[in-house]
């Protein structure tokens, strides 16, 4: 019995331990953003999150999932700020009362990497429509998201462009229902096509024998916009620390903040907050 | 990938060599540079799993115990679903729990979405079965020895529950390492209802999935090697605890 209150005894006190070193970084004002994988594994948060904290004091929590899921977390309230890329999605957002204002920030775009043997044909193409023909009529593998994502969204709409539909296939176009990094893992690993953004293909490592072969086309621009949750619908909102957010990647500084981040020389964000209509 | 991550130049390894030995390479050099980041990683996940096993043996063993130990109306229902709880997925756990916390679920008030403290409330949702059942067999087998004696002594259902998990206390020592590992090592749980946010909820497993979703494989490995070096050692302490109070 005085073993086992000593073994016990040990274990909490072992935990409370752990859990009074642990530093203490949750400061006091944070605001949480619900965002895209593209902007947190690209690094882009990681580059300009510091300035914005260092200046207001606000530190910003990230959750990074698709587009998709990324709004289901903001229309549930629980995030503070919605950032992603899929502006009919982010329309409705707003037009559901779950915003009051959406802001155009950036835009990258996206590429169709595939194996450097190309059996489609593809390689140099500024016409996706084109290229997304080629790689339907020589069955060649397709990775997908599938995930509902706005970058699979933005995808079935070429696909529709192209006038193609890809899931009647036998096989070829695989949908996987996973992140970009996972799609690009696979699609190494089966040396097939995929639709990526930019900004994850130049930080990805694992790209096996696949190369960029097509991009360049206006159709593959990729614009992202930014939202505070209404604090109207969910009472706890940070409404003032959320619009500074909001303010601060919209403001010159913001945007000179996004065009100064890049890979080896590549920009991967364009900033274009004041282009109408973006 | 952090800066902190980056191999020093002494160590470059070519790209065609095995991916399992820069994984390696990658663990050494991670532990050695004691990364700022990846000591932030492993603390908030041995702060997480620990207090998610701890709070599983207060609520598990003593349950067990009582279910083996006495006769009550839907006992065996009870333990139906302890031992079918054992296999509860941790993705499915971590959506209810994701629900329960929402803001707009029922304790949307406390606001404990995407905090370690909604990781720990999952974790331990996922152990207390696996801590319970197994208490519940052990106990009931130990019960035949000893039914005779309890009765004997006049033991209350306190008493009788005290001897008992005290006499069982190294197989349940063993249960309770079950249960540590089973929460060191589930990923879908806490990436649910932690959301993986940088330096707040991040542990290994998420940071092992983020790692792999960016292509760094030997990274990811690499902190695959330092999870189970760390499991190691919980393991190891507990048997050099066991060896010395058994002498």
């Amino acid at each position: 019995m005085l073993r086992r209150s000593f073994v016990l005894g040990c274990a909490a006190a072992a935990a409370l331990l752990l859990g009074s070193v642990q530093p203490s970084t949750a400061a006091d004002r944070f605001i949480t953003v619900a965002s895209t994988t593209s902007t947190e594994d690209s690094g882009l948060f990681k580059s300009i999150l510091p300035k914005f904290t260092e200046k207001t004091g606000i530190e910003v929590r990230v959750v990074a999932k698709g587009t998709g899921q990324a709004i289901d977390i903001a229309k549930r309230g629980d995030a503070d700020v919605l950032f992603v890329h899929h502006k009919p999605s982010e329309d409705k957002f707003v037009a559901e009362g779950f915003s009051t204002e959406r802001k155009p920030v950036m835009y990258n775009d996206f590429v169709i990497v595939g194996p450097k043997a190309d059996p489609a044909k593809v390689g140099g193409s500024k016409d996706v429509s084109a290229a997304l023909k080629a790689i339907a009529a020589t069955k060649a593998p397709f990775v997908s998201r599938g995930d509902d994502s706005g970058t699979h969204k933005s995808e079935q709409a070429l696909w529709k462009t192209a006038g193609v539909d890809p899931t009647t296939g036998d096989g070829w176009y695989r949908a996987i229902g996973q992140g970009m990094g996972a799609t690009l893992n696979t699609a190494a690993a089966v040396n097939g096509y995929a639709m990526t953004d930019r900004a994850t293909w130049l930080s990805f490592k694992n790209r096996g024998d696949l190369d960029v072969l097509v991009e360049g086309d206006k159709r593959l621009f990729n614009q992202y916009g930014v939202m505070l949750v209404n604090p109207a619908k969910f009472a706890h909102v940070k409404a003032a620390d959320g619009q500074a957010f909001v303010d601060w990647l919209v403001s010159g500084e913001g945007q000179k903040a996004i065009a100064d981040y890049t890979i080896n020389g590549n920009s991967l964000f364009f900033p274009n907050a004041s282009e109408p209509g973006a | 990938m952090r800066p902190g991550f980056v191999l020093c130049r002494f160590c470059y390894v070519s790209a065609s060599m095995h991916e399992f030995g820069l994984a390696f390479v990658t663990a050494f050099h991670l532990i050695a540079d004691l990364d700022p980041g990846l000591v932030g990683i492993v603390g908030l996940s041995l702060r997480v799993s620990l207090t998610a096993v701890l709070l599983s043996a207060l609520i598990g063993l003593p349950l067990g115990a009582a279910v083996a130990a006495f006769r009550f109306p839907g006992r065996r229902a009870v333990t139906l679903f302890l031992n079918t709880a054992m296999g509860l997925p941790p993705v499915v756990v971590g959506l209810i729990v994701y629900l329960i916390l929402s803001r707009s679920g029922p304790l949307g008030v406390l606001g404990l979405l995407f905090t370690p403290t909604a990781m720990i409330v999952a974790q331990t949702v996922l152990i207390v079965p696996i801590v319970a059942a197994l208490t519940r067999q052990i106990v009931e087998d130990l019960l035949e020895e000893y039914a005779d004696l309890l009765r004997v002594m006049g033991a209350g259902p306190l008493t009788t529950l005290v001897t008992l998990l005290s006499e069982a206390r190294w197989s349940l020592l063993t249960i309770v390492l079950a249960g540590f590992g089973r929460a060191s090592a589930e990923v879908g749980a806490v990436m649910i209802v932690g959301g993986n946010i940088d330096r707040v909820t991040r542990v290994m497993t998420t940071s092992i999935a983020l790692e792999t979703s960016k292509g760094d494989l030997p990274l990811a490995l690499g902190l695959g090697v330092i999870l189970m070096a760390l499991s190691l050692s919980v393991n190891l302490a507990a048997a050099m605890v066991r060896e010395t109070r058994r002498a």
